[in-house]
């Protein structure tokens, strides 16, 4: 028989760092320091052995690979709570990477408008540090951003520095600056849905690739604000989360009418999925 | 390929030879109904079934199996498992036949699926002619599987007192002569063979009131047909429909720990697009809330998507859906009525 698809590769927790109340980072490393060889959007299934597989997108950028990968993950489920209780050295099942991640040709030479949402930024901010790492390469980088509150803004410290950078224009907004807000040398957030934050963003519409992820309830209002910028849909990408039990296009949980999220996404243009009814 | 005569007194004999080196699957007598089952006498076999409760893919993606073993502690290690043996698969109708090449497709397709594989490669076919219809909820005329010219190894066609066998592989001709006491077939066992078939379709109508071809386009037209949520009022969401179904192939893969916690298995078990779960995630949103749109995903599927997807339609018309539904959810009815609201009767 040849090698199973479903059989985990047994990889090792390098660390650990909690990065929210509910969300930690996770740095994971392959047998021999391999690297895992992904591209931005792309995703793995996780393994707690005895306790179940989960899909977890990539969040560290190719570029940054250095024989290790990072996951963020927001601890909700059987697997993601055993996965927050592992420390480093602990060892974790691995299979993938699986699926279409973000066509990175079509987008070099493009300006990049990226408005994630909540953990939404977790797949994105693989993108947007291979985008800040051949810099070079691209046109204007703007970042949206909205959480729910101060505390569950992810990244806070890689936020500073996209902020800081000079090259990279930022817009961060939470829906309640509430008391967990401790300020920022580096930006000032606003309060409000992402929505709100638009009027602020200038684009040239047919030389920009715009990308969001976020919870299901956001797609539908930052694409009107995408095409209401005058955003071809074919320039418009995004990365959806459903349900998945394999990962290859078997088990039939993450189908989006006759699309498989795991195959033919998790990263999908628009242009493909607007009349896909199950897909907004 | 070849063409020969098992007399029907050789079949026992036949099974008890092959039952010396293969698990033999055959249909049998379970209840009033019958059931794809290992042979343990081959008076057991009963090649005069009408249908079966469940479809023999149960034979190739049984309904729980072992995909990996692995032991727990500092160092866990993972260790693919493989349940697959020599195994012949008898008795097997053309439509059922149909949905094995389609499963064979799913499983090779992107990522081959070796537990699947390597059952399917061990496993012999044996199909048999349909001569009669099973029951009035068949409708395999309807899609195109009332017969079959390959996906079998060896093909049976009753001809009475005997069965002519059509070779189909050299796995087949090779499994005949080692075990089988076939004869020649002669020009009288000929002109029976074409009686027999000749008078066999007429047996057979059409429950589609359409060609099948125009299934995909016709569904893309019928997103928001008002049959969904008539369907989802009555559906009870058992998961009945996709469980009998020779085409549903959907999983759901799951970790089982030994009491000590040292070690423990992962393994898949049938899932059911049909049920409240399938399409949830972890942070409780659910892509597929309403029984309404879990029935119309699995006319679509059977109807549409698998065939955009392979080539084939995902429906073989074996009727085992709409028999086991304690709604009376048919998905001939159902498509027929789309159709004349749809294309509008106007053919």
């Amino acid at each position: 028989m040849t090698a199973s698809i479903y059989a985990p590769e047994m990889a090792s927790l390098v660390s650990v760092r909690q990065i929210t109340e509910t969300e930690k980072l996770f740095t994971i490393e392959l047998p021999d320091g391999r690297n895992l060889g992904h591209d931005p959007g792309q995703f793995v299934m996780v393994s707690v052995l005895g306790v179940g597989e989960a899909p977890i997108s990539i969040t560290s950028s190719p570029s940054r690979s250095n024989g290790t990968f990072e996951l963020c993950v927001r601890r909700v489920g059987d697997v993601t709570n055993a996965m927050h209780a592992m420390e480093p050295g602990d060892k974790l099942g691995i299979r993938g990477p699986f699926g279409h991640g973000f066509p990175m040709e079509k987008m070099r030479g493009k300006d990049m408008l990226f408005a994630p949402g909540g953990l939404g930024l977790a797949p994105l901010r693989s993108l947007i540090n291979q985008v800040l790492d051949e810099r070079g390469s691209f046109g204007e980088v703007k970042i949206v951003y909205g959480a729910k509150r101060p505390a569950e803004l992810l990244f806070f410290d890689e936020l500073e520095d996209w902020a800081v950078c000079g090259d990279v224009e930022c817009h961060y907004t939470v829906d309640c600056l509430d008391e967990t807000w401790g300020g920022s040398d580096a930006f000032t957030c606003s309060e409000g849905v992402i929505t709100t934050l638009f009027p602020d963003v200038t684009v040239d519409p047919l030389n920009t690739i715009a990308v969001t992820c976020g919870p299901p309830v956001m797609y539908r209002f930052v694409l009107m604000e995408f095409l209401n910028k005058g955003i071809p849909e074919t320039q418009i990408y995004l990365s959806l989360e459903r349900r998945m039990k394999c990962g290859v296009g078997k088990c039939g949980h993450c189908q989006i009418n006759g699309l498989y999220c795991c195959q033919d996404g998790p990263v999908f243009n628009y242009a493909d999925v607007k009349g896909v009814e199950e897909a907004l | 390929m070849a063409q020969s005569i098992l007399d029907k007194e050789a079949v026992g004999p036949l099974v008890s030879a092959l039952m010396a080196d293969y698990q033999v699957v055959g249909p049998q007598a379970k209840g009033p109904k019958f059931a794809f089952d290992p042979i343990a006498e081959p008076a057991q076999l009963r090649l005069d079934y009408n249908t079966t409760i469940l479809p023999p893919k149960k034979v190739l993606q049984p309904p729980e199996e072992r995909l990996a073993t692995f032991k727990l502690g500092d160092e866990p290690r993972v260790e693919p498992a493989n349940e697959a043996g020599p195994t012949v698969l008898l008795g097997v109708h053309t439509c059922d036949l149909h949905a094995i090449r389609l499963l064979d497709k799913v499983f090779s397709q992107d990522y081959p699926d070796a537990h699947y594989l390597e059952r399917r490669r061990q496993t012999v076919i044996i199909s048999l002619e349909c001569l009669e219809p099973c029951d009035e909820y068949s409708f395999c005329r309807s899609m195109g599987t009332l017969s079959a010219d390959e996906g079998y190894d060896l093909h049976l066609t009753d001809l009475g007192s005997a069965y002519l066998v059509d070779v189909g592989t050299e796995v087949g001709e090779e499994l005949l002569s080692r075990y089988g006491s076939a004869r020649e077939a002669t020009d009288a066992d000929y002109a029976r063979y074409n009686d027999v078939l000749s008078a066999k379709w007429p047996r057979f109508s059409y429950p589609l009131k359409f060609n099948a071809a125009e299934l995909p386009g016709m569904l893309a037209a019928a997103y928001e047909h008002p049959l969904w949520n008539e369907l989802g009022e009555r559906c009870l969401a058992c998961g009945s429909c996709t469980n009998v179904c020779p085409t549903c192939y959907c999983f759901n893969v799951f970790d089982e720990v030994d009491m000590a916690l040292t070690e423990g298995e992962r393994r898949r078990r049938w899932d059911s697009c049909q049920l409240d779960e399938f399409a949830s995630v972890a942070g409780g949103e659910n892509f597929r809330e309403g029984r309404a749109a879990r029935q119309r995903h699995r006319f679509m599927r059977k109807g549409k998507y698998i065939y955009e997807k392979f080539g084939e339609l995902g429906c073989v018309g074996c009727g085992r859906c709409v028999r086991t539904c304690v709604a009376s959810i048919s998905i001939v009815e159902g498509w027929n009525a789309i159709h004349e609201t749809v294309v509008g009767g106007n053919e």
